[in-house]
């Protein structure tokens, strides 16, 4: 991979972040601590800016000062797991866009020690990892992580804020997962 | 050489007001405290990068132990570690301690020049007290 190419993803995600923001925040008020929305929306704004400032010469040195500055910017739990998911993408990204993310997604594993079904990130990010694996399009990967989140509107949540809350975080979408979903959407409307 | 204690928080008002809480605890003698907490902007939330340099800055040869809050305050200690030089990250404990009962137990023991498995030890022990007062 290359770093336009890198940049251009990154880029489109910023962008579905901002434009989603109100809408991660809307869901992490009705089950967390109300910041998912914001906190992203600023952890990628410092990202571009970073990226803008002193443009990494090759792939790997992209993902890592995208990891880097995410997990000092978003503040909330989505900084060390997002910033993970990016520094471990850039030890494998030589391999391409599939085995890069599933490097990624085994950060965010061991980071959030979370497992599929309690309600997090990882219900996004493990059935696109799955599909990119098994040879599908990063098209179809992002519709495997959009099913995920939709998937986890009717679960209780495990882990993080929402867990306090048990029964009553049922009924809606888990803001990480959703962000995720934008993730993988921005990947398949940048990436070959 | 006293093993150096950090304090990572959501919220810089409340890891102040915990580090003087347990300085309370230290009249006359010196530690190595740092905090690492809030958002550059004033926000609450919790930054690795700030982690990492708080660690640093606290351990003077003997290591350190850490105290945190809650959520993302435990995952930017675990991530503020990959950005450690391999010798500090070795001598770094991260306590699940609860963070005020937690800390003041540790300033006190490791102002007294315990060692960092001591220090730990009596931070983890920090809701003996309280339980035995409730029991």
């Amino acid at each position: 991979m290359n770093p336009e190419e890198l940049t251009a993803w990154l880029r489109r995600f910023a962008e579905l972040v901002h434009e989603h923001r109100d809408e991660l925040t809307a869901l992490d008020s009705a089950i967390g601590d109300a910041d998912h929305g914001a906190n992203l929306d600023r952890g990628m704004t410092a990202v571009l800016a970073a990226l803008q400032e002193a443009p990494p010469a090759d792939a790997a040195a992209l993902l890592k000062k995208t990891g880097a500055t995410l997990v000092s910017k978003v503040g909330g739990a989505s900084g060390p797991l997002y910033g993970t998911l990016f520094l471990r993408m850039a030890g494998a990204v030589d391999g391409g866009f599939a085995p890069a993310l599933r490097a990624g997604f085994d950060g965010v594993l061991a980071r959030g020690k979370a497992e599929p079904g309690d309600k997090t990130m990882v219900d996004a990010l493990g059935p696109a990892c799955d599909v990119l694996d098994a040879g599908g399009s990063v098209a179809e990967a992002a519709q495997a992580a959009a099913d995920g989140r939709d998937a986890t509107v009717p679960l209780v949540a495990r882990k993080g804020r929402a867990s306090y809350l048990g029964e009553r975080s049922a009924g809606h979408a888990d803001p990480g997962a959703t962000s995720t979903a934008l993730l993988l959407r921005a990947a398949a409307e940048t990436l070959r | 050489m006293s093993v150096g204690i950090v304090v990572v928080s959501h919220s810089r008002a409340l890891a102040d007001a915990a580090v003087e809480l347990a300085r309370q605890m230290l009249p006359g003698r010196e530690l190595a405290v740092e905090v690492a907490a809030g958002t550059e902007d004033g926000g609450l939330g919790t930054d690795a990068m700030a982690v990492s340099a708080a660690i640093e800055a606290a351990d003077g040869g003997e290591g350190t132990v850490v105290l945190m809050d809650l959520g993302s305050a435990v995952l930017s200690a675990e991530t503020a570690l990959e950005f450690l030089p391999d010798d500090v990250r070795e001598r770094t404990t991260l306590s699940a301690a609860p963070l005020v009962e937690g800390l003041v137990g540790a300033v006190v023991v490791a102002a007294g020049g315990a060692s960092r498995e001591q220090v730990a030890a009596e931070a983890a022990r920090g809701l003996a007290p309280k339980e035995a007062q409730l029991r």
